[in-house]
């Protein structure tokens, strides 16, 4: 059985249709990302997913239980870290994980032994006792992550796990989630803008943008679509002689030129290197710089939706500011 | 409907262990009704208040209100406490686990309620120190069942006004703009017969003017209405607000 299922999830705010009819299942013990720019809705599908936000139509499962029926067999299943901080800074640690522990109704003993568990794996024990006001970014992350662990989920929910932590707590904590999903097999669903985090620990990714699914599929097939590694080269002379001898070349599956940079997309990049090169000469052409990129999911990202990451969130990033000012000035 | 006790248990330790961790809260809002008792009570205390009793000190009129006053800011403050933890997004925390909301409202209610009898115990005591005295055991019994049910009535109030509202800053307005005409209007201060007839109209919807009315039968042994009309009514009044603060927590939106 498929520890997610959702058919035509819709959730709409007033005029905004933040997810817009999106279809899939997620198999037991897969690890799943979600990938998009900001405002994609992604945090509305894991609300929608976790019970917190209803949808406006279709429906999900986890586990075979409906999100919007049967809401508390579908939170006894899940565990969820927010992208917000969700933790009690008044309290410590320890409080907080006991607090979530008797939410979930866990016996002492088995309490203890599980606190116990998660403060080991995030390598929080020593701070247990402190106050979480006192905590870092990073090791608020991971108490989080460790919380999220005491009810044994059986679907783990991660919105934004590494957002705005230094590179190296976000090895740490891709790391950590990578252990969960193959020592626990948990069942994780991850949401993402960053494509490296995406790359590195997803078996499958969905590509959001604007409420829809516009690509799923495991990351290396992802990048095949695009048909090759990409060859950029900056020339100066011969423009019309080069231009013409690459569009002739049947290995060369899709040319461009901006000016002096002129991009090849081609297979098996690095062993065309040379005869690229030697081909520019022959037509007068001078090869100032040459660069090899293996496609990145930055570039499948372009290829579905025609836009980068970043420029989506320049724009998605103006507008959140102006709604979030328009909303302070309402209340 | 499923009553998860361990679930208002542990709602209940962790408002506890946040009210002893916040000192300067205690301290701070027990200030406000100290200032009140002494400006107002010493101020006011050769001048003769028509209707408020025969033979009564105006500082022995005064202390039911006052703590009346303490208990509707401090229970009310509990609603503070819910757009505190959405804010902090704690509320996302306690929504997303398998816990049913009455449950999570029962404990938040037992929370404010300690609360709110802690800070009027403590108002109660610093008024000893200024000579007020009570009229016997079993008189304040019935007062401290008063205090409770004042702090239910509006523990549901706050929580309505919580569960419609994203953010804290809000409830500033709540404050001015319900709160202290509920405090004025309940006759605390002055006996409500002193006011024009519509706004005494207006009082008779005011729960607060019950509690204090009840407060004050218990207390000094003086009230205007018969001290088990104001029991049934404040009775009345807290499941009311209860009712509704519960449904209108459940249905609002966790974030």
């Amino acid at each position: 059985m498929n520890a997610i299922f959702a058919e035509n999830l819709t959730k709409k705010f007033e005029d905004v249709t933040a997810v817009a009819g999106i279809s899939f299942d997620v198999p037991r013990g897969e690890l799943f990302g979600l990938l998009g720019p900001n405002g994609a809705g992604k945090t509305t599908t894991i609300n929608m997913l976790s019970t917190l936000l209803k949808p406006t139509s279709g429906r999900a499962e986890i586990g075979g239980h409906d999100v919007s029926r049967e809401r508390d067999a579908v939170r006894r299943r899940i565990g969820v870290v927010f992208q917000e901080t969700a933790l009690d800074s008044k309290l410590t640690g320890r409080e907080n994980l006991e607090f979530h522990a008797m939410m979930y109704g866990l016996p002492r003993e088995e309490r203890k032994k599980r606190i116990g568990e998660v403060l080991a794996l995030v390598e929080l024990t020593d701070k247990a006792g402190t106050l979480v006001e006192k905590y870092s970014g990073g090791m608020k992350r991971r108490l989080e992550i460790g919380r999220g662990l005491i009810q044994h989920p059986e679907v783990l929910f991660l919105d934004e796990p590494t957002l705005g932590l230094d590179a190296q707590t976000r090895r740490h904590i891709w790391e950590y989630v990578k252990r969960l999903n193959r020592e626990k097999s948990v069942t994780i669903v991850l949401t993402t803008h960053y494509m490296e985090e995406a790359d590195f620990l997803c078996d499958r990714i969905a590509i959001m943008d604007h409420g829809r699914f516009v690509a799923l599929d495991t990351p290396a097939r992802l990048k095949d679509v695009l048909g090759g590694d990409v060859v950029s080269l900056e020339i100066k002379g011969g423009e019309s002689c080069l231009d013409e001898s690459f569009r002739r070349l049947p290995w060369i599956k899709k040319f461009a030129r901006h000016g002096s940079e002129v991009s090849l997309t081609l297979e098996k990049g690095e062993r065309r290197i040379a005869e690229i090169v030697t081909m520019a000469q022959s037509c007068g052409a001078s090869v100032e710089c040459v660069r090899l990129r293996e496609p990145s999911l930055e570039d499948v990202f372009l290829h579905f939706t025609g836009h980068t990451i970043r420029e989506q969130e320049a724009d998605t990033g103006d507008w959140m500011r102006q709604m979030m000012l328009r909303g302070r000035r309402r209340s | 409907m499923i009553i998860n006790g361990t679930a208002i248990a542990v709602l209940w330790l962790r408002e506890m262990k946040r009210y002893l961790r916040a000192k300067s809260r205690i301290f701070g809002s027990l200030l406000q009704p100290l200032f009140f008792m002494v400006f107002l009570g010493l101020g006011f205390r050769k001048m003769p208040v028509p209707g408020m009793g025969e033979g009564l000190d105006y500082i022995q009129f005064l202390v039911p209100g006052i703590l009346g006053m303490t208990l509707l800011f401090s229970s009310a403050m509990q609603g503070l406490s819910v757009l505190w933890d959405r804010e902090f997004g704690f509320l996302k925390e306690i929504m997303v686990t398998p816990v049913s909301r009455t449950s999570i409202v029962l404990g938040r209610i037992a929370g404010g309620t300690t609360t709110t009898m802690i800070q009027g115990l403590l108002m109660l005591a610093m008024t000893f120190l200024l000579g007020f005295r009570i009229k016997g055991a079993v008189l304040f019994l019935w007062a401290l069942a008063f205090m409770v049910l004042i702090a239910f009535t509006f523990i549901g109030i706050g929580l309505i006004f919580a569960s419609r509202m994203k953010d804290s800053q809000g409830f500033g307005l709540i404050i001015n703009f319900i709160l202290f005409p509920l405090f004025f209007l309940s006759g605390a201060l002055y006996p409500l017969n002193n006011l024009p007839r519509w706004i005494r109209a207006l009082a008779l919807v005011d729960p607060l003017t019950y509690g204090v009315d009840g407060l004050r039968g218990t207390l000094i042994g003086v009230s205007v209405h018969p001290v088990l009309i104001d029991f049934a009514v404040m009775i009345g009044f807290a499941v009311l607000m209860v009712i509704l603060g519960t449904v209108f927590f459940q249905t609002s939106e966790s974030v």
